[in-house]
């Protein structure tokens, strides 16, 4: 079920005394990297890295990789199958939002290898 | 972190108290422990809601209760009294006969808590709160169950002031020729009113002189009905308070404050069916909601901790009250508002809640994470049968008061067991069982 990694690193970064504001940044662009994986991927894993001012989040898959990553990140164009976009999936917005949400992102994919992202966030809150 | 000092209504009376855990395993924010053979309440996540209360099969949990004799020394003495209060009585209390009763007990003035809700209707108060949904702050114990438990839901807390309040700016305005001497009292149908009220350095704080509970004020009722039967006349004193409006009397019931507000909304009643929803609530990345009501107790105020007759008749009570109460706000009441409309100038919003940090391991980040690997390492060792003898509510509390430096692994009964006899009886309930404590050496330290 997509989210529940969300939903549990979420608890962890309450427990970590984490900025509730960067907690909600990092809860969208990791749901919707987690809704990615599970929509296009054949599966994947998380890993989050804690430093004292940056919380780093990978989102490896195994495949198959986004064949225009410049397309994948313009906002609406998606290739999700139909049954996703009936689980209410499927805007086109994961790679956009994911953009927004975090202060810096590096995506390594190829078309038949695999999608690999890393998310940055500043733990610094700038209000 | 808020610097200001919550006040705690709820109580533990140690004499009474066993240590029987009933209450550590109810609580929904973990806030109890047992340490020699009495619970022990953290002021920190405590949020009032009362279910320690409800579940304590010794009485040993209570509420505290502002004395009576306080009303002597003020010479007007205003009660600002919720509609619930009045259900609490069968049919055969009349209205009149308690409004009478409770000027006989030495109250000068009463009006209704609900009326706050026609003066924020009638001055068109609008929140400040911009985050959708809106969730309503008229639960005090909800409110602080966000602060502590969902500091991501901060943010869509309403600020408006509660009707109580606002009422008592009222009452506070409109009788400001008797300000020597004027004693504002609020009668409280659960904890986390109490404890809102009286939180010091607030704003309620200072609107509110004192707090009679519920049941105290019901007996109090009772007891004078019965000895003066023949003088308490049917209607002999009319309602010599505000008559509010059908939608103001029935605020406190479950959706009496979502059938009013626009757009698409919920009602949510009883603490674990509110933490199941805000659970979903801080999951889900867009929801079409506008408003949501959430109720710590099961079917709103009727349901408070310190009501006396059974939720469900005296909802019926009250919906049949508020059906012979007229829809339009009375144009004297409406009038007397405007009146006063300069009390009320830029006041009717409230400071934002902020979160309140106190679910972390600590304060510093670092630290924080330290202790969460060192808890998944003990956590891994413990029996993971949430048995509760430790004095911790589940074995994941118990390893995260460990790594906290809060408790010791010593205290886990089950890994204690040594002798064969023993394992072997503990084996025929819960099967066989690795008990590795020896790993763990190092985390004692």
């Amino acid at each position: 079920m997509a989210g529940v990694a969300a939903s549990n690193l979420k608890r962890l970064l309450k427990q970590l005394n984490i900025p509730p504001l960067t907690i909600k940044r990092i809860i969208v662009a990791v749901f919707e990297a987690e809704v990615n994986v599970i929509a296009h991927s054949y599966g994947g894993r998380i890993l989050c890295d804690f430093e004292e001012d940056t919380i780093q989040v990978q989102v490896i898959d195994t495949g198959p990789g986004i064949p225009d990553l410049d397309l994948a990140m313009t906002e609406g164009w998606s290739t999700a199958t139909e049954e996703v976009r009936e689980l209410g999936y499927g805007a086109g917005m994961g790679l956009p939002n994911i953009q927004k949400s975090c202060d810096k992102l590096s995506i390594y994919t190829k078309a038949g290898d695999h999608t690999h992202l890393t998310m940055l966030f500043n733990l610094k809150e700038d209000v | 972190m808020s610097t200001q000092l919550f006040h705690h209504a709820l109580y533990i009376v140690e004499h009474a108290c066993k240590g029987c855990t009933h209450c550590m395993k109810r609580c929904p924010t973990q806030a109890i422990r047992i340490a020699k053979g009495k619970a022990r309440i953290d002021n920190d996540l405590c949020i009032e809601c009362g279910q320690c209360m409800a579940v304590c099969p010794n009485n040993a949990i209570a509420i505290e209760q502002d004395s009576l004799s306080q009303l002597e020394s003020y010479t007007t003495r205003v009660a600002i009294v919720p509609a619930v209060f009045f259900a609490q009585f069968d049919d055969s209390v009349t209205l009149g006969q308690i409004i009478t009763t409770l000027y006989a007990l030495g109250f000068t003035h009463l009006y209704l808590a609900e009326t706050g809700v026609d003066i924020l209707t009638v001055l068109e108060a609008k929140d400040q709160s911009s985050s959708l949904p809106l969730i309503s702050n008229f639960c005090p114990s909800v409110q602080r169950l966000i602060q502590v438990r969902f500091p991501l839901l901060v943010g869509n807390l309403s600020t408006l002031r509660s009707p109580a309040q606002v009422t008592a700016m009222f009452a506070r305005s409109e009788l400001k020729t008797l300000a020597d001497g004027l004693g504002v009292f609020y009668f409280s149908p659960c904890a986390a009113k109490i404890a809102q009220f009286k939180t010091e350095g607030s704003e309620e704080h200072r609107l509110f002189d004192g707090i009679i509970n519920f049941d105290t004020a019901y007996n109090l009722v009772c007891s004078y009905l019965a000895k003066h039967k023949e003088a308490v006349q049917e209607e002999t004193r009319a309602f010599s308070f505000p008559v509010c409006t059908r939608k103001a009397l029935r605020w406190s019931l479950v959706k009496g404050q979502s059938s009013n507000h626009s757009g698409r909304c919920l009602a949510v009643d009883e603490m674990h069916n509110v933490i199941e929803f805000l659970e979903i609530l801080e999951d889900e990345q867009e929801t079409n909601l506008q408003f949501l009501e959430l109720d710590a107790c099961a079917e709103g105020c009727v349901g408070g901790i310190l009501t006396v007759r059974n939720r469900f008749l005296a909802t019926e009570r009250l919906r049949h009250w508020s059906s012979t109460v007229p829809k339009q706000l009375d144009q004297n009441l409406c009038e007397r508002i405007l009146r006063h409309k300069s009390a009320f100038y830029k006041n009717l919003n409230l400071e934002p809640a902020a979160p309140l940090e106190v679910l972390g391991l600590d304060t510093d980040h670092a630290k924080a994470l330290q202790k969460l690997r060192k808890a998944e390492r003990i956590l891994a060792a413990l029996p993971g049968i949430d048995c509760g003898l430790c004095g911790s509510p589940c074995c994941k509390a118990l390893a995260e008061d460990i790594a906290k430096s809060q408790a010791s692994i010593r205290q886990c009964v089950v890994l204690k067991l040594k002798s064969a006899k023993d394992l072997n009886s503990l084996a025929r309930i819960w099967g066989e069982r690795s008990i590795a404590a020896d790993g763990l050496k190092d985390d004692q330290a």
